[in-house]
C-alpha cells in the first residue's frame, strides 16, 4: 500500500476538507466572516471578540431527535480551548447524545436528527460542504468501554495515520502517543502483542493514545472511566490534566467527584419534566459555569440538588 | 441485618440442601435418554462407515486414484472424478468468496434498512433452504440452454455457486455481525471512512468465521450429486482429460459413485462404489478439519 506516498498530505493542514475555495485557510475566512455566518448575530461575536480565539465550539439552540422523540432540546453553550469541560446529569438526559454531536457521530445513527448549530472555530460543523469523516479526525473520541482493535498494540496506533494517509514515521507516532498517554513504559517491550492482553485501564489509555495518533484538537470522552477500577481511574484523570496542556477535552461523567476533580467548567443536564402541564421528557442544559461555582454556588436549584446528592 | 437468627430446627437446616428424590430420578432418566439418542446416532454412523470401509478398502489403490473409468471393475479408477471435483471446488470457491463476502459486507455494513433490503434478505434466507435439485434445474435452463454454456465444467461450477451462495452470504453476515460495534466506532472516530473500517477492521476480524463458513459450504457443494447431474455432468470423461477446460464436459466423484452403483456388475455396485465413497469422505474430512483448525487458531489468538 502506498498511502504514505500519497499526495493527500493537505489533510493534515486543511481543516474540514471543505470545497477548494475555502479549504486553504479556514482561520482567515473565519476572521473575514464567511458568508454563511453573517446572519448569525454579529453583535454576539463582537461582544466575545476578545475571547473568540478561545472558543472551540459554539453551540446554539441545538436539539437532537431520535425519530420523532426529542432526546436533547435547545442547548446553547461554548466549549473553550484547552479547558476540560465536564457534562454531568442523570442517565438518559442526553449527555452522550450531545457529545456525539461534536464529532458528528450522530450522523451514523439513521434515526438521529440534529437541528440548531454547532460552530467549530466559527465554521458550521453541520454545513453541507463539511466532511463528517474529516470532522472525526480533528475531533477524537474515547468511549465508555475500552475498544482497542483486536490487533497488536502497534497496529492499533498506526491505523489512524494509515487511513488518514499521514506522512509520518509510524515508530515515532507510536512512541509519542504512548508516552503522551502515559503508557509507554508499560508496553514498550511488547508492542507486537495483542492489545487485548492489556488490562482494562491500560486498554483505555491505549485508546486515548490511539486518539492522539491522528493529532486531533479536541478529545471527547464518554464516561472513559466507568469500566475501570479506582486506581486506573485516577491514572486517567492525571492523564487528562496532562493532556489539557495541548488539547481541548470534553468529558461525560456520571461521577460528580470526577467532574469536580478534573474539569474547569461543568455543564449540568437534566431530563426532568419541566412543568405540571407539560410532561414530555427530554434532556436540557440546566446550567453551565466554572466547576467550582457549579459545586459550591450554582444558580439553579436543580443543580444544587443534584450536586449535593439530593436527586439523580 | 439482625445477627441473632431465631433458632431453627436442625433437621430442616440439613435437608434444605438435598434435592427431592423424584427430581433426582427424573434428572437421571432424562440424561439417560439423551445419552441413548447420541449413542444410536453414533452407532448408525459407525456401522455405515465400517460397512463402507470393509467393502471399499479392497478396491483402494494408487491405480484406483490415477486410472480412468473402465468397463472392467479391476481396472477402473476415478481420476476424472477427482480432477473434476477439485476443479469444481476451486472454481466455486473463486466465485463464491468475492460474491458472498461482498454481498454480506454490503447488506451488513452499508445497505440502508428499508423495504427493498428487507425483501432481499428474506429471499436470500429462503434460498438457503431450497432443495438442491431445484438449483440443478436452474443450472439446466439458465446456464446450459439460455446462456448456451452447454453441459460443461463452468455450468457445473456456476450451478454449485448458486447453490452455496445464499448459505455463504448468511454465514458471512453472521460473522460480520459478531464483530463488536465498538470496533467500528473506534475506527470511525479516528477519521476512517466506513469503507476503510469495513475493509481494514470489520472484515479482518470476521475472516476466520467467514472462512469456516466458506469451507463447510464448499464441502457441501462437492458432495452434491443431484444438481450437477441435472445440469449435465457426465459419468466419465476419458479421451480428452483436461481437468481445467471450462467449456468441456466433466464428471465428479459423487456422480461417478452414482454411475458405479447403477452398473449391473456386483463388483462395481459394492467394491468400486465403496472405494470411491471412501475417497470422497476423506476429502470432506480434510476440508472439515481445515475449518476446525482455522477456527481454533483464530479463537486462541483473540
Ligand atoms: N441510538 C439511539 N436511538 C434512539 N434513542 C436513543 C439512542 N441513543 C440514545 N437515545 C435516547 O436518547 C436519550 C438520551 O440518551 P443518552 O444520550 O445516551 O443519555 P446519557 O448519556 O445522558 O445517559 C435517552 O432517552 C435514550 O433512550
Ligand atoms: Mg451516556
Amino acid at each position: 500500500m502506498d498511502q504514505r506516498t500519497s499526495t493527500e498530505s493537505q489533510l493534515t493542514s486543511s481543516p474540514l476538507r471543505l470545497d477548494a475555495a475555502s479549504a486553504s485557510s479556514p482561520r482567515k475566512s473565519a476572521a473575514e466572516g464567511p458568508s454563511w455566518s453573517k446572519d448569525s448575530g454579529t453583535a454576539q461575536s463582537d461582544a466575545n471578540a476578545s475571547r473568540q480565539e478561545d472558543v472551540v465550539f459554539d453551540v446554539r439552540d441545538l436539539s437532537v431527535h431520535y425519530g420523532s422523540a426529542p432526546a436533547l432540546v435547545d442547548v446553547s453553550m461554548t466549549i473553550r480551548r484547552r479547558e476540560i469541560t465536564a457534562f454531568i446529569g442523570p442517565s438518559g438526559c442526553g449527555k452522550s447524545t450531545f457529545l456525539r454531536c461534536f464529532n458528528r457521530t450522530n450522523d451514523l445513527i439513521p434515526s438521529a436528527k440534529v437541528t440548531g448549530r454547532i460552530d467549530y472555530h466559527e465554521q458550521d460543523l453541520y454545513a453541507k460542504e463539511v466532511d463528517a469523516v474529516e470532522v472525526r479526525r480533528r475531533i477524537g473520541m474515547v468511549f465508555q468501554k475500552p475498544n482497542p482493535f483486536p490487533k497488536s498494540i502497534y497496529d492499533n496506533l498506526t491505523f489512524g495515520p494509515k487511513v488518514n494517509r499521514m506522512k509520518v514515521d509510524y515508530d515515532e507516532v507510536v512512541e509519542t502517543s504512548l508516552r503522551r498517554a502515559a503508557l509507554w513504559d508499560e508496553v514498550k517491550g511488547k508492542l507486537q502483542q495483542n492489545a487485548y492482553s492489556l488490562s482494562g485501564g491500560q486498554q483505555q489509555r491505549l485508546c486515548i493514545a490511539r486518539a492522539l495518533t491522528v493529532d486531533p484538537e479536541v478529545i471527547l470522552m464518554d464516561e472513559p472511566c466507568s469500566a475501570l477500577d479506582p486506581i486506573a481511574t485516577s491514572r486517567i484523570e492525571d492523564l487528562m490534566r496532562e493532556l489539557q496542556k495541548d488539547f481541548t477535552i470534553v468529558i461525560v461523567t456520571h461521577n460528580m467527584q470526577q467532574a469536580a476533580r478534573v474539569s474547569d467548567r461543568t455543564a449540568f443536564f437534566t431530563a426532568e419534566v419541566e412543568s405540571e402541564t407539560d410532561d414530555r421528557r427530554f434532556g436540557r442544559l440546566v446550567e453551565v459555569a466554572e466547576t467550582s461555582k457549579i459545586f459550591s454556588n450554582p444558580d439553579d436549584k436543580r443543580t444544587e440538588d443534584y450536586v449535593s446528592g439530593r436527586f439523580g | 441485618m439482625a445477627v441473632s437468627t431465631p433458632a431453627r430446627p436442625r433437621e430442616q437446616g440439613t435437608r434444605g440442601f438435598r434435592a427431592p428424590v423424584g427430581e433426582t430420578v427424573r434428572e437421571k432418566f432424562t440424561q439417560f435418554v439423551l445419552l441413548l439418542g447420541t449413542l444410536v446416532a453414533i452407532a448408525v454412523l459407525a456401522i455405515l462407515l465400517i460397512d463402507i470401509a470393509l467393502d471399499g478398502v479392497g478396491g483402494l489403490s494408487l491405480d484406483f486414484l490415477t486410472n480412468y473409468t473402465s468397463r472392467f471393475p479391476e481396472r477402473t479408477g476415478i481420476r476424472e472424478g477427482i480432477t473434476g471435483t477439485l476443479s469444481l471446488m476451486v472454481l466455486v470457491a473463486l466465485m463464491t468468496f468475492p460474491l458472498g463476502v461482498g454481498a454480506a459486507l454490503y447488506l451488513e455494513e452499508f445497505a440502508p434498512r428499508n423495504r427493498w433490503t428487507r425483501l432481499l434478505e428474506t429471499n436470500i434466507n429462503n434460498l438457503a433452504g431450497v432443495p438442491s435439485i431445484v438449483y440443478g434445474l436452474l443450472g439446466l435452463s439458465v446456464f446450459v440452454f439460455f446462456l448456451g454454456f452447454g453441459r460443461s465444467l463452468i455450468t457445473g461450477a456456476l450451478t454449485l455457486t448458486a447453490l452455496v451462495l445464499p448459505v455463504v452470504i448468511v454465514a458471512s453476515r453472521e460473522a460480520l455481525r459478531a464483530v463488536p460495534r465498538e470496533i467500528r466506532d473506534g475506527g470511525l472516530a479516528l477519521g476512517a471512512t466506513p469503507l476503510q473500517v469495513a475493509a481494514r477492521q470489520t472484515l479482518p476480524a470476521a475472516i476466520p468465521s467467514i472462512m469456516t463458513g466458506m469451507i463447510l459450504s464448499l464441502s457441501r457443494a462437492i458432495g452434491e450429486t443431484a444438481p450437477i447431474l441435472v445440469a449435465g455432468a457426465a459419468f466419465s470423461r476419458r479421451a480428452d482429460n483436461e481437468p481445467w477446460n471450462l467449456t468441456e464436459g466433466y464428471t465428479a466423484i459423487p456422480i461417478q459413485i452414482f454411475d458405479f452403483v447403477k452398473r449391473p456388475q456386483q463388483e462395481f455396485q459394492v467394491e468400486v462404489a465403496s472405494a470411491a465413497i471412501i475417497v470422497l469422505m476423506v476429502l470432506l474430512l480434510i476440508m472439515n478439519s481445515a475449518a476446525i483448525v482455522i477456527r481454533n487458531r483464530y479463537s486462541r489468538n483473540r
